[in-house]
C-alpha cells in the first residue's frame, strides 16, 4: 500500500520551546520563575543606531594626538562637593547580599582605578566596598536595609532609588539561600528568610514628598554631596522633569534591559521601556526646563561598549552606567565554568538564576567557597581594563565625528538603520532626512 | 539654654547649630511655623525642646539625642532613628518611626496612618489611636498602642512586636495575636517605664506578631501575596 506524502512538522510561533517548558514548569511548581538579569528580549538598542562620521562637511580629529575629554562633573547644582569622574561610565548599585563582598570589592577597585564611581545597593554600606571606592554612591531604597545616618555621611553621593529598569513600580527580591548570617545582621531579618523589599518608599509618595525628603537628606548632609534620583524607564519625560523638579541633582534612567538581582521573569519582559526609547524624552524634559547639562543625566540598561556609551551621550545623556557588563567583566557567565554550569542545567552566556546563590563564577552568591573563586584585585584590573576599552572606543568615535569632548556629540552625528529606532531615538532613518514622528 | 528663633535664623543656621553643638548641650526652638526636615541628622546627646508643631520628617535618622515637640508633627518624625528619644505632645502624621532602628518615640495624641512601617528597632508608644497599615513589614521593636489600631494593622511583620489596648479593626496578611506571656508584661513595662509612662494597665493589653507563614514562598499562599 502506497504511503500518504507527511509534511515537516511544523512547530509554532505562538507556543514556542521556551514557552512550552515556561508552562510546564510553572503547571509543576506553582511558582512564577525568578530570575536576574535584565530583558532578553530582541529590543531595538543603540545597535539600531550608527554614527555618520566626518567627511568633506565636517572634519575630525587626528586618533591618538588630539585630545577628546572624557571627563564629567555630576551634581553641580545645589551639592558643594560634586562628582569629579574621569570617565562618563559609572558602575550601577548592586547590593552585597545579591554580590558576594569580594564582588563589590572587585568593583569598586575596578571603578577607583580608572576614576569613576560605584553604588551600593538594597542592604546598605559594606566595609569592603567603602574601602576600595574612592567615590561611592549610597543608596536610599524603599526598604531602607541597612540605612544609616553614618554611612550617609560617609558617601559621596546619594542616590535616591525610585525605580529600576527590570521592574518599575516593583520592589526587591532576595530569597532565602542568600540570606547568610551577616546579610541578615545588615537588614535586621532572620536568616534564611524570603526577604521582600518595598516598591515604595516607607516615609513619601509623590514629587511634593520626594522634594521634602531631598531637603532632609541635604540636612543631614550639610548640602554637601550630590542627591541622584535614580527611575526606572517607564515615563522618562514626566518622571525625570518631576525629579528635576524636586531638586535632583543628577538622574538615573534606568531602561528595561537594566538587570536585577532577582524577579518575575514576567515582569522583566513586559514591563518598562528599551533603553533607547528612554534618552530622547528625558533630554526633552530637562531641556524644556532649562536645566540640561545643569541637572546630569545618567544612562543605564544595556550598556555594553563604547559605542552605546557616545550614542547614549550623542542623545543627550551626560554619563551610562554599567550593571551587568560590569559583571561580566568579572567573571560572570565565564564559558571557564561551562561544566558548572551545566550542572545547575543551565550553560555560560544564559545563566541567570543569580538569586539561588550558586553562581560558579562566585559573584552572586554567599556561598564562601564559591565567593573565592573570584579574586578581588584581579576582578577590579579586569573591570578596569574593560572600562579603560570602553572609553577609549567612545573616544575613537567621537574624533571621528569630529568632537574634542564626548559630551559634545550631538544627535545630529547619528542615523538609525530602522523606522522604530529612528522614532524612539528622534534621529532620520539612514539615507533620509525622516524622523519618524515629528 | 540656648534659644533657636526661625524669625532670625534659617532651617540650615538651626540645623547646623544642633548638628555642631557640644555633647549636652540644650537647644530650644522658637517658631518652627511647621517647617519640614528640622533637628535632622543629630550625632550627640542633645536635648532640644521645639515649641510649636513642626513638618515633615522632625528628627529624622536621630542618634544619641532628646527631642520634645511641644505640639504636632507632620509626616516621617524620627524616620530611621538610630537612637535617642523622641517625644511629640500632640499629634503625628504618617509614617511616624518609618524604619527605625533604635531608640524611642512617644506621641502624646493619635498617629497617622502607616506608622511604625518598616520599623527595625525602634520603639513606638502612641497614647491615641493609631491608623491603617500601622507596623507594615515591622522587622523589630515594638509598636504599643494605647488606643484603637486601624485596618492591617501589622501587615507582612517580621519579626516587631505590637501591643494595643484599645480595638483593632483588622489584622493584615500574616499578622495574629499572641499569647501575652510574662516576659513580653516585663518588656512592655520596661518600655514603657523607659519613656517615663506611668498611666498604664498593662492587663488592657494584647500582643500581636507574626505567624511567620509569609517568610518563604509557598504557592498554597498565593492568595495572600
Amino acid at each position: 500500500m502506497k504511503k500518504n506524502s507527511i509534511t515537516e512538522p511544523r512547530t509554532s510561533h505562538t507556543f514556542d520551546a521556551y514557552t512550552n517548558s515556561e508552562i510546564r514548569r510553572a503547571a509543576e511548581t506553582g511558582i512564577y520563575d525568578i530570575r536576574g538579569g535584565g530583558s532578553k528580549r530582541n529590543l531595538p538598542n543603540f545597535d539600531d543606531l550608527l554614527f555618520l562620521g566626518a567627511s568633506i562637511s565636517r572634519y575630525p580629529l587626528e586618533g591618538y594626538r588630539e585630545s577628546c575629554n572624557t571627563k564629567v562633573i555630576l551634581g553641580d547644582r545645589f551639592s558643594s562637593n560634586p562628582l569629579n569622574l574621569e570617565i562618563p561610565i559609572t558602575i550601577a548599585g548592586m547590593s552585597f547580599g545579591a554580590l558576594s563582598a569580594q564582588a563589590k570589592e572587585a568593583l569598586g577597585r575596578g571603578a577607583s582605578l580608572v576614576g569613576t564611581s560605584t553604588t551600593t545597593g538594597d542592604g546598605g554600606m559594606t566595609k569592603e566596598e567603602r574601602g576600595h571606592s574612592k567615590q561611592l554612591v549610597y543608596q536610599l531604597l524603599p526598604s531602607r536595609y541597612g540605612m544609616n545616618p553614618d554611612d550617609l555621611r560617609k558617601a559621596d553621593a546619594i542616590e535616591i532609588v525610585v525605580g529600576q529598569g527590570a521592574k518599575p513600580g516593583g520592589g526587591g527580591m532576595l530569597l532565602g539561600q542568600k540570606i547568610n548570617d551577616r546579610v541578615a545582621e545588615m537588614r535586621t531579618l532572620p536568616k534564611g528568610i524570603d526577604q521582600r523589599s518595598p516598591c515604595r518608599h516607607p516615609d513619601w509618595t509623590g514629587p511634593d514628598d520626594m522634594e521634602i525628603k531631598i531637603l532632609e537628606l541635604r540636612e543631614i548632609t550639610g548640602w554637601k554631596v550630590p542627591i541622584f534620583v535614580k527611575v526606572a524607564g517607564s515615563r522618562p519625560y514626566y518622571d525625570v522633569a518631576l525629579a528635576a523638579k524636586s531638586g535632583a541633582d543628577v538622574v538615573v534612567v534606568d531602561g528595561m534591559q537594566g538587570g536585577t538581582a532577582a524577579t518575575q521573569e514576567v515582569f522583566i519582559e513586559n514591563v518598562g521601556m528599551p533603553t533607547l526609547a528612554c534618552v530622547r524624552p528625558a533630554v526633552r524634559a530637562l531641556q524644556e526646563l532649562g536645566l540640561h547639562r545643569k541637572v546630569q543625566l545618567i544612562i543605564s540598561g544595556g550598556i555594553r561598549n563604547g559605542a552605546d556609551v557616545a550614542k547614549a551621550l550623542a542623545l543627550g545623556a551626560d554619563a551610562v552606567s554599567i550593571g551587568s557588563a560590569a559583571l561580566i567583566a568579572l567573571g560572570d557567565n565565564d564559558p571557564r565554568y561551562q561544566k558548572d554550569y551545566e550542572k545547575l542545567g543551565t550553560t555560560a552566556g544564559s545563566f541567570d538564576d543569580w538569586h539561588e546563590g550558586l553562581d560558579p563564577a562566585g559573584i552572586t552568591t554567599q556561598d564562601k567557597k564559591l565567593a573565592k573563586r573570584l579574586d578581588p584585585k584581579l576582578g577590579g584590573r579586569r573591570l578596569a581594563n574593560y572600562l579603560n576599552v570602553m572609553t577609549m572606543e567612545a573616544q575613537t568615535i567621537a574624533r571621528a565625528c569630529g568632537k574634542n569632548d564626548l559630551r559634545n556629540l550631538e544627535p545630529e552625528d547619528l542615523c538609525a538603520l530602522t523606522v522604530e529606532s529612528a522614532a524612539m531615538a528622534g534621529v532620520p532613518l539612514a539615507g533620509t532626512n525622516w524622523i519618524p514622528g515629528t | 539654654m540656648n534659644i533657636l528663633d526661625f524669625n532670625k535664623l534659617s532651617l540650615r543656621d538651626i540645623n547646623k547649630v544642633l548638628q555642631e553643638s557640644d555633647k549636652n548641650s540644650f537647644f530650644s526652638i522658637r517658631n518652627p511655623k511647621g517647617s519640614h526636615a528640622l533637628a535632622v541628622g543629630i550625632n550627640k546627646q542633645i536635648t532640644v525642646k521645639v515649641i510649636g508643631s513642626v513638618g515633615y520628617y522632625c528628627a529624622g535618622m536621630n542618634k544619641f539625642s532628646d527631642i520634645k515637640v511641644e505640639g504636632s508633627a507632620g509626616p516621617g518624625l524620627g524616620e530611621n532613628m538610630m537612637s535617642g528619644n523622641i517625644h511629640v505632645t500632640g499629634d503625628v502624621s504618617q509614617y511616624a518611626g518609618a524604619s527605625g532602628h533604635g531608640g524611642s518615640i512617644l506621641v502624646e495624641g493619635n498617629a497617622s496612618s502607616r506608622c511604625g512601617i518598616s520599623m527595625k528597632g525602634v520603639d513606638i508608644i502612641v497614647k491615641g489611636n493609631v491608623g491603617h497599615m500601622s507596623a507594615f513589614m515591622a522587622q523589630k521593636g515594638n509598636l504599643v498602642i494605647f488606643g484603637n489600631a486601624g485596618h492591617a494593622l501589622g501587615d507582612s511583620i517580621y519579626e516587631a512586636n505590637i501591643y494595643v489596648a484599645g480595638e483593632v479593626a483588622s489584622l493584615g496578611a500574616d499578622c495574629i495575636e499572641k499569647k501575652m506571656t510574662k516576659k513580653h508584661l516585663s518588656k512592655l513595662e520596661n518600655i514603657l517605664s523607659n519613656a517615663n509612662v506611668s498611666d498604664y494597665n498593662l492587663d488592657t493589653f494584647r500582643r500581636f506578631g507574626s505567624a511567620r507563614s509569609l517568610y518563604n514562598f509557598n504557592v498554597d499562599n498565593a492568595k495572600i501575596y
